[in-house]
């Protein structure tokens, strides 16, 4: 499949600013600069990176509580994520939604939930409406590993086969939920397998190649608008740091050998796709390096944005509550 | 002015909304050939892309109908009080916190129609009546229409509310026959009940009876045989629980001085608890007889009718409460 060199350098350019700004967060947050549960994305960048490129601002998303990556990689802005995790007025959702729970409706972001598998539904409900309408939009859930165990899953993936709804059901597998190994957890060897009970395609992809992820959703966004249905697709990778900030009392050699984790950092997302790039004569190193630096920049200025947004007043308090306000009781 | 069964006024509501606007479409188990009645006739003439038989699947299609109201639809979910338990997720974690929790960019105009079978012999598992357990929980409007006129006027008013609301049909009422204004009769020439409106039953200056659901026809029956015995009581039914119309109940205690809650729920934590605090908090002065609650005894629904007869609330013991309320 050949992919517009733009395509491959917004995914850089998407991957780069995920990565940055996930470290920047783990920076501030153990400074800290705020407070509250935040799951870092970082070794998984390809995944979200590579199936967003697959999509259009008018297709949705909805995601789960590993919620940086997935936002950044629809195209949205790091300074409303990063003041919306510093509680600010400017944030996505106005300090109201937090780590977990960022949204951009502008551009399909749905919103990230906290409880997991609990967004797989509402994304279905999406295509639901698309389906209804005759429009040519897709969604897409993201979902950990984890949650595939969830009932909701199974209701959604067998609601969107037998509607034939244009979902993407994502399966983030990063092989861990928290301290719990999904070769524990999940009945079959890949969450991809679980396609064949609801009549669907079941893609597994390595994770950690941006363009192998981009290759496999689009084709699966291309079912959906043809309306032939949801696609299962598992990237298969690895997060590199703890579950949680602030997490770090579970010892990581307890659940996770530290050969593992090191066997895996050698698959860095962003190693894999700058070598696919500058191998194949699509960038430069220093294009590359330009990349880097730049989304650096652009997370420097975001944290900047965030650090001077204020906080919401009192009286915010009881905004955002209804559509068509009532007296509060 | 036409006769109209409680279930036809709400099928004609559906049917008004889904003529008058194609976002609105229905979804539910066995909605197509209409098992409950409400929905006859729809697929005919709305077809089957907007009437929707779903698979028992009430988290999934719960959590459909609310990702498509995200996106501009306006789903009318069919389902039972006790079946919303399985997607009680969907109904918390989505639909009442989105809107605030993505700072107001979620709008939810999604409604949930729960029927309530109780008093049938439906046993533990069938007779919910949970509107309580939502109140508790803010971000879901709560109606529960107590006749054919209201049921279809409210339905219609949440059908086009932006925000979620759940609408609990009465089973006892499914039958009953009243006045529904006919569409030429009324101004905008359809009818429309707007939320958080009280509505008074009967004027009274002894005692007022806030009834709820079901319990309003008791409470008009308890009022009827009480004017007999020359005591004059006013029942109010709020009509809604999310928002409500604390203003009317407090007006009308602040005549009587006196407080009897009918509520089908039971009554623990219940639309009648937070009823009885609002008036002994706000109403306190006007009182002149400790405020009486009849609503379900704090046990689950038997099966068998010689037992559950005495779970709900009824004409005699809402006559022996006010009558309570007299002693003093
Ligand atoms: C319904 C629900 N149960 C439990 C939790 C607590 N919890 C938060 S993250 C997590 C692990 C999730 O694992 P997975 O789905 O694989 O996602 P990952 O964190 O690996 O990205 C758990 C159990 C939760 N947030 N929601
Ligand atoms: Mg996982």
């Amino acid at each position: 499949m050949e992919i517009d060199r733009d395509i491959l350098l917004l995914m850089l350019r998407r991957m780069w600013m995920i990565r940055n700004f996930e470290l920047k967060v783990m920076e501030v947050h153990s400074a800290g600069e705020f407070s509250g549960a935040a799951h870092p994305y970082i070794g998984e960048e390809a995944v979200a990176v590579g199936a967003c490129a697959a999509l259009e601002d008018t297709d949705y998303i909805t995601g789960n509580h590993r919620s940086h990556g997935h936002p950044i990689a629809k195209g949205g802005r790091v300074d409303k994520a990063m003041a919306e995790l510093y509680g600010r007025v400017d944030g996505y959702c106005k300090g109201k939604g937090g780590s977990m729970h960022l949204a951009d409706y502008s551009i399909g972001i749905l919103g990230e939930s906290g409880i997991l598998g609990s967004s797989v539904p509402v994304a279905v409900g999406a295509a639901l409406a698309a389906h209804i309408r005759g429009d040519k939009f897709v969604s897409m859930a993201f979902f950990g590993d984890g949650a595939s165990n969830q009932g909701a899953l199974h209701e959604s993936m067998n609601l969107a086969s037998i509607w034939k709804l244009p979902v993407i059901f994502l399966c983030e597998n990063n092989q861990y939920a928290v301290t719990t190994s999904y070769a524990d957890t999940v009945a079959v060897d890949h969450v991809s397998d679980r396609a064949s009970a609801y009549n669907m395609p079941g893609m597994l992809v390595d994770g950690q190649d941006a363009i192998a992820m981009y290759e496999a959703t689009a084709a699966a966004v291309a079912r959906a608008r043809a309306g032939e249905g949801p696609t299962l697709i598992e990237g298969l990778t690895y997060r590199f740091e703890e579950h949680s900030l602030g997490l770090g009392r579970v010892a990581r050699g307890a659940y996770r050998a530290e050969a593992e984790i090191a066997e895996w950092r050698k698959r860095d997302p962003l190693d894999i796709l700058e070598k696919t790039l500058t191998s194949q004569g699509i960038a430069t190193r220093e294009e590359c390096d330009a990349i880097n630096a730049e989304t650096v920049a652009e997370v420097e200025k975001a944290t900047e944005f965030a650090r001077n947004s204020p906080f919401p007043e009192p009286e915010d308090l009881f905004e955002d509550m209804w559509a068509n306000p009532i007296p509060l009781p | 002015m036409a006769q109209t069964v409680f279930l036809e006024a709400i099928n004609q509501a559906i049917q008004e909304e889904m003529r008058r606007d194609e976002s609105v479409y229905i979804l539910g188990e066995d909605i197509r050939r209409a098992i409950y009645g409400a929905t006859a006739d729809l697929l005919s003439e709305f077809g089957e892309k907007r009437v929707l038989d779903t698979p028992l699947s009430e988290e999934g299609f719960f959590g459909a109908a609310i990702g498509s109201s995200l996106v501009g639809m306006r789903p009318v979910v069919e389902t039972l009080t006790s079946f919303m338990w399985v997607a009680m997720d969907q109904l918390v974690s989505q639909a009442a916190k989105m809107r605030y929790m993505f700072g107001g960019q979620a709008t939810l105009p999604v409604v949930f129609r729960a029927s309530m079978f109780y008093g049938a012999g439906s046993a533990a598992h069938h007779s919910d009546r949970s509107y309580p357990m939502f109140m508790n929980m803010p971000g879901i409007k709560i109606i529960v229409p107590s006749n054919p006129a209201d049921m279809k006027g409210l339905l219609k008013t949440a059908i086009r509310d932006d925000d979620p609301t759940i609408v609990f049909e009465d089973g006892t009422l499914f039958g009953m026959r009243g006045e529904v204004p006919d569409n030429s009769e009324l101004p905008g020439e359809e009818l429309l009940v707007p939320f958080g409106e009280a509505r008074t039953f009967r004027e009274g200056t002894d005692c007022t009876i806030v009834a709820i659901g079901g319990a309003v026809n008791h409470s008009i029956a308890a009022a009827d045989q009480l004017a007999a015995e020359g005591i004059s009581v006013e029942v109010v039914d709020p009509r809604t629980l999310v928002p409500l119309d604390k203003k009317s109940i407090l007006e009308s205690v602040e005549k009587t001085g006196r407080l009897v809650i009918a509520d089908p729920a039971h009554k623990v934590c219940s639309a009648a608890s937070e009823i009885a605090s609002i008036v002994s908090e706000e109403g306190f002065w006007s009182l002149q007889a400790p405020i009486q609650k009849v609503a379900s005894e704090q046990v689950h629904i038997p099966y068998t009718p010689s037992l559950e007869k005495h779970v709900y609330p009824d004409a005699p013991k809402i006559i022996a409460a006010v009558k309570r309320t007299l002693e003093s």
